[in-house]
């Protein structure tokens, strides 16, 4: 080992951000916190119901049952005196009875460690003083802290980076090459390579602003919004089936292409909540607004004909709550519809509040009956016409046409009128009814054990609605994103950020929560929040602020042990390297090949897939029960249009560590198995793309050998292969024809009835080498 | 989160490759991936007591079969035919969409029970190979559920609760435990692919059965195909054969490690031992699916279905096979067992179908010693009700879902072979001695396989969540040996 080798322990601090800080002195959020969250708080903790043990609350100080009150003379915690402070007796007790946590065999929580008693030893001889939870009070501005390496960067971004570098002995990495820095950014901001002549472009511009003009064009590609969208529509669980009993078709296309045109037009952040929470509650809402309103359709939700409607109208509002709860709020809202949260100061009415905002709409709670028009469409009412401008056109003309004219030529038209509005999509949209529907707290959760009457509200702990009395859906959606609220901004730079390092400032970005990781930069995630809120919620002048900081253009190249030491890069001493989504990885494999179709919008493809998956999950009665693979050019389009049946998603991108959808997840694992080798390797519609290409260069005239090769390499990975790396190339593109030499059958088997079979079987399987190797499927 | 944990697992992982990864070439590679795994370099939370199960097959019936027509034989509910069920027995319970409302009228199994093996178990006719090996098979009586509709039913069973995005039984093993084998996946999934008896009431099923949840992805179920590759994208492309393969590999790996040098990530080490692992598989999934060693006599066990690709009894001697591989988690789903209407004639296929695999299954296990330490579990999402749905006759009835009681079965492993656990009351409507919810019969499939459910935990969304969810669940001690 070198110099670069640490002790563990170090290790280990450095990662997580969590060393004590210099003086000794525990910090409550960061030291205390989540080992009180982990050991103590389910029975010590929020839970007001069966919950809580002892009437004694270890989460805050004060009050009956807060943790410095004295009851019979004994204090829980007395702060600075040990000896005073049951809690502290109780941990070091001997008897089993007495012992706290109680031993595993009783309570399942595992014993406190050593390090974990010493810690809460120091801290009540400190003083035991608590703080607010971080995540529920309002970001404020942090000074720019002070660092030595001042020249790097004045950038807010840099400063607040580097001070944590420079806090865990690091320093930053170079920036990366511009090869390097084009094909990171073009992957991250439009989830395509760059092209040759983009990569020659920015080579050759000397401006001092080249790179800044790359990202400006790269941020008004239309690409852009399809990347950004899905994640989007992970996160809100978005899927063309209705998820349960029959896996009926689902048709919610206009939604998601609504998505796509919101992130390319940039629709400023805090328009994009209020349209999907509420837009069909705006007055004279306009179609984008009544569309996003779909969002509260997403959620799974079971056909006609089995189920209890009353406990699928139950569960849909509650699927539709959590919903909100980890898009909007990062809190995982429905850990409190059978009882107060164990861990958050969520209580049960809290959610029924929530729960109060959802109950109200006017559809039915199982999808409608087979056979219908709507039925094949995969809609169910309400829902709203959406057409292409050429269908709106027409049909603006028929009506005109129609009111002018009588008799059969008026039923023709009218006919066509028919014909016309079957053949355009319907947006299932929300709508409320005329006389809200009583919202009650559901004992134990249950559906039919209503309790109180709660009425419509925001969670106690957070702050209060501003509106009084009548409050609706748009109140909610205002206050989401109300500055004031601490959640909303944090949790969706944070999620943003992720994008572009792999890993959020908050790891959990679906729980911003005491259970949640405690964030690694919590200054910097406070700055670019109000940062966020101050632009009006741009979100493309935050991901355009995050791109162009020194911080992600680092070169991603580290000795080994900086990847042992910190394989997440939490620290950011290095540009971030990680594993491409399955959609970006399919889609890159047909933009190098050239035969991606750029075309945008509509129903939903299905890309071809191994025969028979379907058969095997789907019942007889199953709409559609058959898979038919999309035809010609419609097998190019990109992943994002990829039809997603929630029984069993396209394989080539579930293998990659998509979800099924069935819930919100606002990250994804990534994952590196053998089944994914297998896809690399014997996916047809890559290998096909591999044959493609290699045809295509290996035709071109008046070139060289080993120019083509480079050619090759680089349209595949964005750079010229090194001398050896060529002489590597060259060197298998000729074992490669000296086998199919020997066995020309099977280079027919490749390429039937082909000319010079064997020569494009050879260059064939080196463009399908290059596409297995872990460069190819990583952003680095 | 637990971060340390997962720091830790991660850097340990790194670091071993680190140490150990550097300059092998690409023949060496074969033995990395497990290495890897046996350096504790991956989560392997378990085992927490001895176990006694290596590995299980769990025998999936989607649909819920008639537990009053197979296994719990109430003979007094022939003198009351047609009469309706008392409320006393019902006492108010939720019932389906389909029965609200409705009549519920007493519907006695039409089948003969006889008794099988050294205890006298009762059994139906329809049953007639299972009872030959009732010796080694707990019948469970009186397992129940929470759920009444068949999605929600399968993914609490399969998954641990109703609301799906929770990891399944054979990705929490897969997590628990690690890997057993170097060359196929730890959890396989075969799917019947056709059913006899009529296809009317046939199951849809979701990858979320076999799926990894919260679970890193490499822990999901992979579902072998019938037809095609048993393994997706297993074969080759026209035109590359085993050669242009490996040399394409070597060349791959030629590369890979030279980037590897150049940007240090170690992670390109493990892409490099996947791709190893991919290509033994390719060699040992066909291996697999080749009967062609099998004797006669051994065919003869699972009945003449066997012979068809996709048949149940097929996967039968498939999980035998993958069992004698030490595939961990080995899920078999049959799917046509929802019977509301014309029962008896869609019984009798599906019982053809399961009846005789199941029982070749287990002696095939004995006879080869690997009925010791392989748990085979037979159940459904839930069993089916007393009462009549559709036509009410003698030889004619159909019944709804039931939640309260049902009839389930393991083998093998150490658990009692020859007895019964658990009774109903006469209605075959209440358990009335001994339940066991989904939940503890999940607890005890992991203790045998020498799993604490309340240990075997992973934190997501801020719960520890568990296969047996929040709700207290118990390992059903009275079954074991």
């Amino acid at each position: 080992m070198n110099s670069f080798s640490l002790p563990l322990i170090l290790l280990l601090s450095l990662s997580l951000g969590r060393a004590v800080a210099a003086d000794g002195q525990l910090r409550f959020n960061e030291d205390v916190r989540p080992l009180l969250s982990k050991k103590c708080i389910a029975c010590h903790g929020p839970d007001a119901d069966k919950g809580r043990k002892g009437d004694l609350r270890l989460d805050i100080p004060d009050g009956d049952q807060g943790a410095y009150r004295v009851l019979d003379g004994v204090q829980a915690i007395k702060p600075g005196d040990l000896a005073n402070s049951e809690v502290w007796q109780r941990i070091i007790a001997d008897d089993p009875d007495d012992i706290m946590p109680p031993p595993e065999k009783k309570s399942h929580i595992k014993p406190l460690t050593s390090e974990e008693k010493d810690v809460l030893k120091r801290w009540i001889e400190q003083g035991a003083e608590y703080e607010d939870f971080w995540a529920f009070v309002p970001p404020r501005q942090h000074e720019l802290p002070e660092v030595s390496l001042s020249d790097w960067s004045g950038d807010p971004i840099d400063r607040f980076a580097l001070a944590k570098m420079e806090e865990k002995g690091l320093s930053p990495s170079e920036r990366a090459d511009r090869r390097s820095l084009i094909r990171r950014v073009s992957l991250d901001l439009t989830g395509l390579p760059p092209t040759l002549d983009e990569v020659d472009a920015f080579l050759h511009d000397e401006s001092a602003d080249a790179y800044e003009k790359l990202v400006d064009r790269l941020l008004g590609q239309a690409s852009y919004g399809e990347h950004m969208a899905k994640y989007w529509l992970d996160l809100v669980r978005f899927a063309d089936t209705n998820g349960a009993h029959h896996d009926h078709f689902r048709d919610l296309t206009p939604y998601r292409d609504w998505v796509i045109r919101s992130f390319n037009e940039n629709l400023s952040y805090d328009e994009f909540v209020k349209y999907q929470v509420a837009g069909d509650l705006y007055e004279n809402p306009t179609t984008d607004q009544l569309i996003a309103s779909g969002f509260n359709r997403l959620h799974i939700i079971i056909d006609v004909g089995t189920a209890l409607p009353e406990e699928s109208f139950t569960k849909n509002v509650i699927d539709r709550v959590s919903a909100v709860g980890t898009a909007f709020m990062g809190l995982t809202l429905q850990c409190a519809v059978c009882h107060d949260h164990k861990y958050d100061p969520i209580s049960q009415k809290d959610f029924f509040s929530m729960y109060a905002f959802f109950n109200n709409f006017d559809g039915e709670p199982e999808t409608g009956r087979r056979g219908t028009p709507d039925f094949k469409k995969g809609l169910q009412p309400p829902y709203i016409l959406v057409g292409t401008p050429e269908q709106k056109a027409r049909l603006a003309e028929l009506e005109l046409s129609i009111s002018a004219s009588s008799g059969e030529v008026r039923s023709s038209l009218e006919a066509e009128r028919q014909a016309l509005q079957n053949s355009m999509r319907g947006a299932m949209v929300m709508k409320e009814r005329e006389d809200p529907r009583p919202s009650h707290v559901l004992i134990r959760g249950a559906y039919d054990n209503p309790g109180e009457i709660v009425p419509r509200d925001t969670p106690s702990f957070l702050p209060p609605l501003k509106k009084d009395d009548h409050v609706d859906r748009m109140d909610l959606a205002e206050w989401l994103v109300d500055p004031v609220n601490p959640l909303s901004a944090r949790v969706a730079v944070n999620r943003f950020w992720q994008q572009f390092f792999g890993v959020g400032i908050v790891k959990t970005s679906e729980d911003f929560g005491a259970q949640g990781e405690w964030p690694s930069h919590p200054e910097l995630l406070d700055h670019l929040a109000l940062e966020f809120v101050e632009s009006g919620w741009d979100i493309k002048s935050l991901v355009r602020s995050i791109v162009l900081s020194e911080t992600y253009q680092q070169r991603s190249e580290a000795p080994r042990e900086a990847f042992v030491s910190d394989p997440e890069n939490r620290m950011l001493a290095r540009g971030s390297r990680f594993r491409l989504d399955s959609e970006v990885i399919r889609d890159q494999v047909l933009a190098v090949s050239g035969l991606l179709n750029p075309a945008m919008y509509g129903h939903s493809v299905k890309f071809p897939q191994p025969e028979g998956l379907w058969k095997i999950v789907t019942m007889p009665s199953s709409f559609p029960r058959n898979f038919e693979p999309a035809k010609e050019d419609e097998v190019y389009r990109r992943s994002v249009y990829s039809f997603w049946k929630r029984g069993l998603p396209p394989p080539q991108m579930t293998i990659f560590d998509a979800p099924n959808r069935d819930a919100c997840i606002a990250r994804r694992e990534r994952t590196n198995t053998p089944l994914q080798a297998l896809v690399m390797m014997n996916e047809t519609e890559y290998f096909a793309a591999a044959k493609h290409l290699a045809r295509g260069v290996m035709e071109k005239e008046n070139m060289a050998e080993d120019l083509k090769v480079s050619l090759l390499y680089e349209t595949m990975t964005s750079r010229p292969p090194s001398d050896t790396e060529k002489e590597r190339l060259l060197s298998a593109l000729a074992k490669f024809r000296a086998l199919y030499q020997d066995d020309p059958g099977s280079a027919a088997a490749m390429f039937p009835n082909t000319p010079a079979a064997g020569e494009s079987a050879a260059w064939t399987m080196l463009v399908h080498s290059l596409m297995n190797l872990d460069t190819f499927k990583n952003r680095e | 989160m637990n971060p340390y944990q997962e720091h830790n697992d991660h850097l340990n992982r790194r670091q071993f490759l680190n140490t150990t990864g550097m300059g092998l070439g690409a023949a060496a590679l074969g033995s990395l991936l497990s290495q890897v795994e046996a350096a504790g370099g991956k989560h392997i939370a378990g085992p927490h007591n001895e176990p006694k199960a290596k590995r299980v097959i769990f025998l999936f019936m989607a649909g819920a079969p008639s537990q009053l027509d197979l296994f719990d034989y109430k003979p007094d509910l022939a003198a009351r035919f047609k009469e309706p069920l008392p409320p006393s027995v019902t006492q108010g319970q939720r019932v389906t969409a389909m029965t609200k409302g409705k009549e519920q009228l007493v519907a006695p199994s039409k089948y003969k029970f006889s008794r099988h093996g050294e205890n006298g178990i009762w059994l139906s006719e329809l049953l007639p190979h299972t009872g030959s090996v009732i010796d080694d098979i707990c019948l469970i009586k009186s397992t129940n559920t929470d759920a009444i509709n068949h999605d929600p039913g399968k993914t609490l069973f399969c998954t641990g609760t109703e609301i799906p995005g929770k990891a399944s039984m054979g990705a929490w093993l897969s997590y628990g435990l690690g890997r057993l084998n170097e060359n196929l996946p730890d959890f396989v999934v075969l799917n019947s692919a056709f059913w006899t008896g009529g296809t009317s009431n046939v199951q849809a099923l979701y990858s979320r059965l076999w799926g990894s949840g919260f679970l890193p992805s490499k822990h999901q179920g992979v579902a072998f195909q019938p037809a095609g590759d048993p393994v997706l994208f297993l074969s080759n492309p026209d035109g590359v054969t085993r050669k242009v393969r490996h040399q394409m590999l070597d060349f791959v790996t030629e590369m890979n490690q030279e980037h590897l040098g150049a940007i240090g990530d170690p992670e390109i080490q493990t892409t490099i031992a996947q791709q190893e692992m991919a290509f033994r598989m390719q060699m040992s999934v066909p291996e697999l699916t080749d009967l062609s060693d099998e004797p006669q006599s051994v065919l003869d066990l699972y009945g003449p279905e066997v012979h068809k690709s996709g048949s149940f009894a097929r996967n039968c001697l498939l999980a035998r096979r993958m069992a004698e591989r030490d595939v961990r988690c080995i899920q078999l789903f049959h799917r046509g067992w929802d019977h509301h209407v014309k029962l008896p004639q869609q019984l009798e296929g599906q019982c053809y179908d399961v009846d005789q695999a199941c029982a070749g299954l287990l002696k095939d296990l004995k006879q080869r010693g690997l009925l010791e330490d392989t748990l085979v579990v037979f159940g459904g999402e839930f069993g089916r009700t007393t009462y009549c749905q559709g036509t009410l006759t003698h030889d004619d009835y159909g019944r709804d879902h039931h939640p309260r009681c049902f009839s389930t079965w393991m083998a093998g492993a150490g658990v009692k072979g020859g007895i019964t656990h658990g009774e109903t009351d006469d209605y075959c409507y209440n358990v009335v001695k001994d339940g066991v919810h989904v939940r503890d019969f999940n607890a005890t499939i992991l203790n045998q396989l020498g799993l604490d459910h309340n240990k075997l935990t992973f934190p997501f969304l801020g719960l520890d969540q568990k296969l047996t969810g929040v709700n207290p669940a118990r390992v059903v001690k009275e079954i074991l040996a």
